[in-house]
């Protein structure tokens, strides 16, 4: 119970703290962050359930006025802000994503972790995301999709990334892998 | 860890968080209702109105809050005066940023102590059920500690990086970052159940 609460407050804290790593700059101006990475690692590491309790925790805080969104953002403005579906979806993201790597044994766990958190971590996250924008702009399905296609290319980096680095989390600390519990018996 | 509660202290920040939120939503709610272009107008003058009441100094830092919906503003208002529906994107503009400053207001002119309050009142139901909610009072402590602690850490290692290697810090840097907080909150845990650990319920949504 204990370890259950600490890891779910740590990951919380560490999607803050990789949000707090200065943005890569893509080519067409279109700033990445960690953030993301830590929304697909909850997932990956802690598992479907405890994965969505640390995004909302990590939501709870921001909403309590915590500058914890990238860029040192932060307070109940982002909710009613046009990219507030993004938040709304990191729990649900985190959710997917470890659903999908506690369920799939057949496969290496850094492909699989990786496939998980494009379907989570973008496929899941960008539906609300897009969801959001069509609501706060007025626009259409298309062009609220166009919006976040923007950022395709760094999330889909950033699901290799997290693949690579669930396996070597796995390999590291097996025990911790609460997605996986018993990996380390095997 | 600082809180984006403004250190400009204003009579706002005496008044109740409870009902501050509960006035927040109220008046979201109408702005997402008013579709007139004049009631959309005034919410913002009145909302700027608010800003100024506390001061320059207030009201600059409230407005540089509001920089990062800037690129949004130019979508909407660029498609709008494009396809000719300027009203309707005048409607759209407005009520954006007149909703995150409100809320951004309520951010700045509340304590995080009176935040936690009202989340301590929201989950009383709860303990009344007799579902402990003492592991949702622990997190909150423990993430408003640990990311200033693990930020620092963060930059420890990308020093002790910088220190070993002439390329530049690559993402490879994540990994042992990742390992030090998998390691965190192992001895966190065995920290709290040598105090007695949370209260023995079973295993609940926290």
């Amino acid at each position: 119970m204990e370890r259950s609460v600490t890891l779910v407050a740590v990951f919380a804290a560490l999607t803050a703290v990789l949000g707090l790593i200065p943005p890569v700059t893509l080519g067409f101006g279109v700033p990445v962050t960690a953030q993301s990475l830590g929304v697909m690692l909850c997932g990956t590491v802690l598992g479907a359930r405890r994965g969505a309790l640390a995004m909302l925790l990590f939501l709870l805080l921001v909403a309590l006025g915590l500058p914890l969104l990238s860029g040192g953002r932060g307070g109940l403005g982002v909710f009613v802000a046009p990219s507030a579906g993004f938040l709304i979806g990191f729990p649900v993201a985190a959710f997917v994503t470890g659903w999908i790597v506690e369920r799939w044994r057949a496969a290496p766990l850094g492909l699989v972790a990786g496939i998980a958190s494009v379907v989570g971590g973008i496929a899941a996250l960008y539906a609300f995301g897009i969801a959001g924008l069509m609501l706060a702009l007025g626009r259409s399905l298309p062009e609220a999709a166009l919006l976040a296609l923007a950022f395709l290319p760094g999330d889909l980096a950033k699901a290799g990334l997290a693949g690579a680095l669930t396996a070597g989390l796995a390999r590291a600390r097996p025990g911790s892998l609460l997605s996986r519990p018993d990996v380390h018996a095997a | 860890m600082i809180s984006l509660t403004s250190p400009v202290r204003t009579r706002a920040h005496g008044w109740p968080a409870g009902p501050k939120l509960a006035g927040l939503c109220l008046a979201t709610l109408l702005l997402f209702l008013a579709d007139s272009l004049p009631v959309q107008a005034a919410a913002l003058a009145a909302t700027l109105g608010l800003y100024a009441a506390c001061g320059g100094v207030f009201l600059r830092e409230g407005l540089r809050r509001l920089r990062p919906l800037w690129p949004f503003l130019l979508i909407v208002g660029a498609f709008h005066l494009w396809s000719g529906r300027t009203e309707e994107g005048a409607v759209i503009v407005l009520r954006l940023v007149t909703a995150v400053g409100l809320a951004n207001l309520v951010t700045m002119t509340t304590r995080l102590g009176d935040m936690i309050d009202v989340v301590r009142r929201l989950t009383a139901p709860l303990r009344r059920l007799g579902v402990s909610t003492r592991p949702l009072e622990i997190a909150i402590g423990l993430v408003i500690r640990m990311v200033p602690a693990m930020f620092a850490r963060g930059r420890q290692l990308g020093e002790a990086w910088r220190a070993r290697s002439p390329r530049r810090v690559t993402w490879r840097i994540v990994l042992p970052f990742a390992l030090t907080a998998l390691d965190d909150a192992d001895r966190v845990a065995e920290a709290l159940r040598a105090r007695g650990g949370l209260t023995p319920a079973p295993e609940r949504e926290v």
